[in-house]
This record gives structure tokens, sequence and C-alpha cells, in this order.
């Protein structure tokens, strides 16, 4: 018997503890050479870009860089501080400044964000900066009368710093008065918080639809025999090697108004000529047509998952007296729930962020927010089209989160 | 990405060394690159003995800016549309023409008159006119019983059928505006006011049920030959390749066309800039002008110019019907205003994308 409270050692008199401690490390490390490939790859691809996406929706540098002066004013006089004549002088000194650099277009171009109409009086003045002298208010009033709108002067406020969250307020529908309180835009304006509910319904009835779908192709291929299933299997994956772009524009000729789909109705008397389906060119469109682009990622899953589940349990609870239906209910849907839970989370993931097919067949109001973060992606206006988009992904990680609480995430099962 | 951008136009710029009786213009590619050979190039080197070389780009603004700011400068004359014209010019990048050297038309008029109003400035010298109208299926009404008007366009109850619509603000609101009864000259001061605003939302409110809405220029043709719309917006060009090319039994509503421009620029830098002055003045003078646009439907921006289209290449039919810029399609013609939708191209994206929305 050893003692008690000596401690264990290795044979060359090391002891345990540490020297098993250094064998795991070393292993660690090891492994970790094995996974940094793969690391550097997410990390070069994904997180420093959506990293550089989430900085972008709150840093627009491009007047408070070159407005030094009336930023510098903006700082030292609190919000609704009438413009004086220093306030006045510091603008001249800026548009000089930017007149030699060159600079006023980009400068405009924010503070345009923040008021629309901006951009023509700041680049115009800019272009007139060497006639600007003492008194310097009147002489810009004499450019334009503008100038003395306290509106303009609130947009350049929220534009001399760089970092600012202006392009969040925008994309929830706010903006900022003159007297720099926050409201909600006009009714006519308003678009964004609509768009983002009707991408998450939207994409939710997608995602129920395709389950529907899926859930008998699914159990079907799970339970032919395996030279059947092949084949309708390859039958699945088919339009999946498919281009996209190709897809849509085939539903495209099958859905129009003199397309396959109407042509048929009419031949057969089901709807009249003058009554033609709108099947396409609107939501009804957009709904079809990415229901069909999607479903293979969730007929993948069920599949993966139900071939594994053993009929005998199913049998078993026949013999025991349960109706087909409480044996669907109570033993086989339970076990398929991983897989519907995967292709569910795949298929709304993909869904929100879908912009190609919403963009060729949603017509007016089949459109998504992803269309109107392309929109600004368009219109350089990126700091926006950042704002909008990670409001998708909170979006999306809360929903992620609500599902790892009601039915967590370790039970997903992608294949 | 800028930064490898300014490295290749580096390196490219060693390879490349600009001769004195040799000037480089970056275009666009295609069939449009082929009618500036055709009708500029070849007979200012005939004239000259300089030397023109042509190098494509998706869009030269970028690749010049890119060298611009590298300080080495390989483009001596650039094709720019007019938005992008502004916007470098506003940052330096382009070297500003006096309008006042160019040369006057043949009839004598001065170029600041000769150009058609808003068109010329300092940034850029214009080349070419394309439009935005509204096209149509003739084999759909009877001879001479198509729509002929801009109004046309919006009255669903004498021409019954769906519209192909823009699915952008531009051009979509000047024209319900003018569809409206407001005059060309007046559209934009109406624009600028909440109520004219509301007035083009409303006129374009009197057709959204029977819209379908587009969004690439390749759209309108298929969406007409497809029997889909009746008449849409669409691009002049497009429209007239189709029917030039494929047949198509396309015709265009002039009135109420809404056109754009673009031209020549001169980056701030070019190796041969003296030459590249003559070549802007030679290719945009009254002559050259009227020969590019008998290759392709874009219209010279030379009032004198008009006269002197001759007939489509390979035809014996006149290409002048045909342009954006004939004396009959300018009666109710509007020219985009760059400095409107500068300042509101956002807001008036959200608020079309706030009615497209709507139901």
């Amino acid at each position: 018997m050893t003692d008690a409270t000596a401690p264990l050692t290795t044979t060359d008199g090391r002891p345990l503890k540490a020297a098993l401690a250094a064998a795991g490390a070393r292993a660690r490390r090891r492994a970790l050479f094995l996974v940094l490939p793969l690391l550097i790859f997410v990390m070069i691809t994904f997180v420093i870009p959506i990293g550089q996406m989430l900085h972008q929706s709150f840093y627009n540098p491009y007047f408070s860089r070159n407005a030094p002066n009336v930023a510098a004013w903006f700082a030292g006089n609190p919000v609704g501080t009438e413009p004086d004549e220093a306030a006045y002088a510091a603008l001249a000194e800026d548009f000089r400044a930017m007149q030699a650099a060159k600079t006023a277009g980009e400068a405009a171009t924010r503070v345009n964000y923040t008021l629309p109409e901006t951009r023509s009086l700041i680049t115009k003045t800019a272009r007139n900066a060497g006639d600007l002298a003492p008194p310097y208010k009147e002489a810009f009033l004499a450019i334009d009368k503008k100038w003395a709108d306290p509106a303009v002067w609130q947009a350049m406020r929220s534009s001399s710093t760089a970092y600012t969250s202006d392009f969040y307020l925008i994309a929830a529908d706010f903006e900022r008065a003159a007297d720099g309180t926050v409201q909600k835009v006009p009714d006519k304006q308003r678009i964004y918080v609509k768009l983002f509910i009707k991408t998450f319904i939207l994409s939710a009835l997608i995602t129920v639809i395709c389950l529907l779908l899926a859930f008998p192709i699914a159990h079907l291929l799970a339970t032919l025999p395996m030279a059947k299933a092949n084949l309708l299997m390859i039958l699945v994956l088919l339009p999946f090697w498919t281009s996209l772009l190709v897809r849509t524009t085939s539903w495209i000729v099958l859905l129009q108004q003199k397309g396959v789909v109407n042509e048929t109705f009419v031949a057969l008397g089901l709807v009249g000529d003058g009554n033609r389906l709108n099947l396409i060119y609107n939501q009804t469109g957009t709904i079809i047509v990415m229901t069909h682009i999607l479903l293979p990622f969730m007929v993948l899953p069920l599949y993966s998952v139900m071939r594994v589940i053993p009929p005998s349990y199913a049998r078993a609870a026949r013999s025991l007296g349960a109706t087909s239906w409480t044996t669907f209910r109570r033993i086989y849907l339970p076990q398929t729930l991983p897989g519907i839970g995967a292709g569910a989370l795949l298929v709304f993931i993909l869904a929100v962020g879908y912009y190609i097919t919403p963009a060729l067949v949603g017509g007016a109001d089949g459109q998504l927010i992803s269309n109107l973060i392309d929109f600004h992606m368009d219109k350089s206006n990126w700091s926006l089209a950042a704002a909008l988009s990670a409001l998708l992904l909170v979006g999306v990680l809360l929903l992620y989160w609500l599902y790892d609480r009601l039915v967590g995430i370790d039970k997903l099962k992608l294949g | 990405m800028k930064r490898l951008l300014i490295l290749t136009t580096a390196f490219g710029a060693l390879a490349l060394p600009a001769t004195a009786d040799e000037i480089t213009v970056m275009g666009w590619g295609g069939a449009y690159t082929a009618s500036q050979i055709e009708a500029y190039h070849k007979p200012f080197t005939a004239a000259t003995g300089t030397t023109v070389v042509s190098v494509d780009s998706d869009n030269p603004a970028t690749p010049i800016k890119a060298q611009v700011e590298a300080n080495n400068v390989t483009v001596d004359v650039a094709i720019l549309e007019i938005a992008d014209a502004v916007r470098l010019c506003d940052e330096g990048v382009i070297i500003p023409i006096d309008p006042a050297s160019l040369p006057a038309g043949v009839d004598g008029t001065a170029a600041a008159d000769d150009f058609l109003p808003g068109t010329l400035t300092e940034c850029m010298v214009p080349t070419d006119i394309f439009s935005t109208i509204i096209a149509y299926d003739a084999s759909k009404y009877a001879e001479g019983e198509g729509p002929k008007t801009i109004a046309d366009f919006f009255d669903t109850e004498k021409f019954p059928g769906k519209r192909g619509i823009r699915k952008s603000p531009k051009v979509t609101l000047e024209m319900a505006l003018m569809a409206d009864g407001v005059p060309a000259g007046e559209v934009y001061a109406m624009l600028e006011t909440p109520e004219g605003l509301d007035r083009a939302f409303a006129k374009l409110d009197t057709i959204k049920a029977d819209a379908v809405f587009w969004e690439a220029g390749a759209q309108p043709p298929q969406l007409l030959a497809d029997g889909e719309v009746v008449m849409t917006m669409a691009y002049n060009g497009r429209i007239f390749n189709a029917a030039q090319q494929e047949g198509k039994p396309f015709d265009i509503v002039w009135d109420g066309q809404v056109y754009e421009w673009e031209g020549m620029s001169i980056p701030k830098g070019a190796p041969n800039e003296a030459a590249a002055l003559e070549f802007v003045k030679f290719a945009t003078s009254s002559e050259p002008a009227a020969k590019a646009a008998e290759f392709i439907s874009y219209g010279p921006p030379r009032k004198s110019s008009a006269s002197l289209v001759g007939n489509i290449q390979g035809t014996d039919q006149p290409m002048s019907p045909n342009l954006p810029t004939a004396t009959e399609n300018l009666t109710n013609a509007l020219a985009s205003s760059l400095d409107f939708w500068a300042d509101r191209d956002t807001e008036l994206g959200e608020r079309y994308n706030a009615w497209l929305a709507a139901n």
C-alpha cells in the first residue's frame, strides 16, 4: 500500500497531474494546428466582413472628417442653439477646404442621408466657397435661403460625428426633427418595419408549406426499397443542382398570364380567358417559387432522420392497440423532430435573406427586406444597408435563441 | 480593393508607354464602342494622323478614378454617364472643358446653343442621348389605333391591358406628372413640392392594379413579346433592337420621353491631354455625332446633327425616326434632372417602395 498523502508520480518522478496536463496541452496544440486553416478562412471570409458591416452601420465619417471646424462648433454648443456668425464662419472655412480637396460631394452625400435636398445645397455652396466673405450669415443666405432652415443645421449636427445612430433610426422608420427629438417618419415614407414584418411572416409561411410538402416525400423516400428511393432522390436533387436563375425564369414561363399553367386552365375551362390568374409578379409568385427552390433543404434533413427510425417502434405501438393517428402523433412524429427542426431552421434562415427570386418574380407586393438592402447598396448608401442587415441578423439570432430555448439546439440533426 | 486597383493600374501603366501621336479612349465595349470606332476613331485618325487606341471597361468611371488616385493615368478620354461625370468632377478627377471652346455646329450655331438644353456641362461633352419611352405591341391594335401620348399609357379604359412599369421612382414619377397634364418644363419644379409628389403618386395609383413592375432593362421587351403587358416603359435602344433585329412588331410612343445622356471626359493627368482635347472637339462636332447614330439608336446631342443622320447601317431605312433626338420625337420630352435625383434618390426610393408594398 502506498502512502495516501504522497502525490502520484510518473516513473521519472514528475507529478502525474502535471504530466497529464502537459500531454493534454500538446494534444490541444496539435488539434489547433489542424483546425487553423479553417479558423483563418472563417475569420477572413466571415467574421471580419460581418464585423466591418456592423461597424459601417454606425460609422460614417464623410461629413465629420471634411468639416472639422463646424463639427467643433456643434460640439461646443448644445442642440437647438441658433447658428451664430461663428458657426457660419466655421462652415465657410470647411467649405473652402472641401472645395480645394474636392470633397464636397462625399460630405454632402452624408448629410443628404439624414435630410434630403441638402446634397445640392452643400455642393452648390462649396462650389461658390471662394465668394464667401464676412458677414458670413448674409453670404450664405445670398447663395441659398435654405441655410436659415434649422432642419439643415440639425442634419449637419447629426452628421458631424463619425459615429452615429442615424442609420438605425432610419432603418426603424424614425427621423430626427429640427429640434433634435426623435419622431416617426410620415406615413407615406414608412417602409422598413413593415417590410421586416412581412419578410418574417412570408418566410415562416414558406417554411410551413415546405414542411407540409416535404414530410410525405421524405417519409416515402425513407421507407421505399433502396433502388426506388435512389431514383426518387435524384428527382429531389435535380432541381437542387440547377442554377437558381434558370429555375426562377422557368417559373416565370410557367406562371405568367400567357404561361403554361394559365393556358392549361383556360383550355380546360377552369378559368375564363379574361380572368387569368395572377400567379407571378406578386406575393403569390414569391411564395410559389421560393417554396420550390427551398424544398430540398427541408427534404434532406427529414429524410436522414426518418431513415434511421426503426419501423419496429410503430409496429409495437400498433400491436399494443394504438390507432394509426396515435401511432403517428405519439411515436413517429416525436422521433422526426430533430429533422423538422433542422429543416425548418435552414429554410427559414435562407428565406429571410433571399433576394434574387423576390426581385424577379415579386412584383410590387412580393418584395422582401433584402431587396431594399440591395437598393441601398446600389445607391452606395452602405451605412443604411449595413444597419438594415444588422437588424435582420439580430432578428434571426433572436429566433435562433428562441429555438434553442424551446427545442434545444443539440437536438438538431442536419443529416 | 481600391489599393489592388491602384497597384494593377500602376503596373499596367509601365507596360504601355503612350507615344505622342496616340491617344487611348476607354469605352463600354459592344455595339456601343463599335459605333464610336466607326464614327469617331477612324475619321479622326484619317484627319490628324493620331492613332486612337480603344480599350473597354464595364464602366470607365471606376478605372479612371483609380488611375488618377494612383497618379498613373493611361486613359486620355473616358466615355462616361453624366451622373458619374458630375460626381468625378466634384471629386476632382476630371479636367473641366470650357463649353465655349467647342466648335460651332455645321449651321454656325454656337456650341452652347447647339447642344440640347441642359446636357452640356464643363464636366463632360455629350456624345449621345438615350431615352426611357413607352413601347407597345403594334399587332394588338388596328392601324393608327395604338397609343399616341403619355396620357394613353395611364388610360386603362381606352387602352385596356397590363402595363410594364419600372420598379424605381426615377422616370416613373416624371412620366406620371406629364401624363397628368404637367408640361415637361414644370415637372421637376412640381416634384419638389409635396403636392406635386402626391399628384404623381395619385396618378400612378390609377394604373397600379394593372401594373407589372420590372427591374432590368432586358425585361420590358420580353414582357411585351410574351404578351404579359400591352405597353411598357422601356429603354429605346432595347425596343429598337427587338424591332430591327428580331422583327418584333414593337412601336414607340415618343410623347413624354425622359432622356439621359453620355459623353466624353478627360481624366486629370491624361498622358496626351492636348490631342485628347482635339479628339473630344472632333468627335462631338455635328458630323461624327450624326454618323454614330447610324450604327446604334442613340441620338446625337447636337440639334445641328439631326438632319445629317443617314440610313440605318446595312438597310435603306432612315435612322432618324428611331432616335430620341428627332425633332418630331422631342415635342414633349424631358431631360432627366441630375440635381433632383442626387438630392432625393434615397427619400423617393423609400417612398416608392412604401407605395409598392401598400395594397
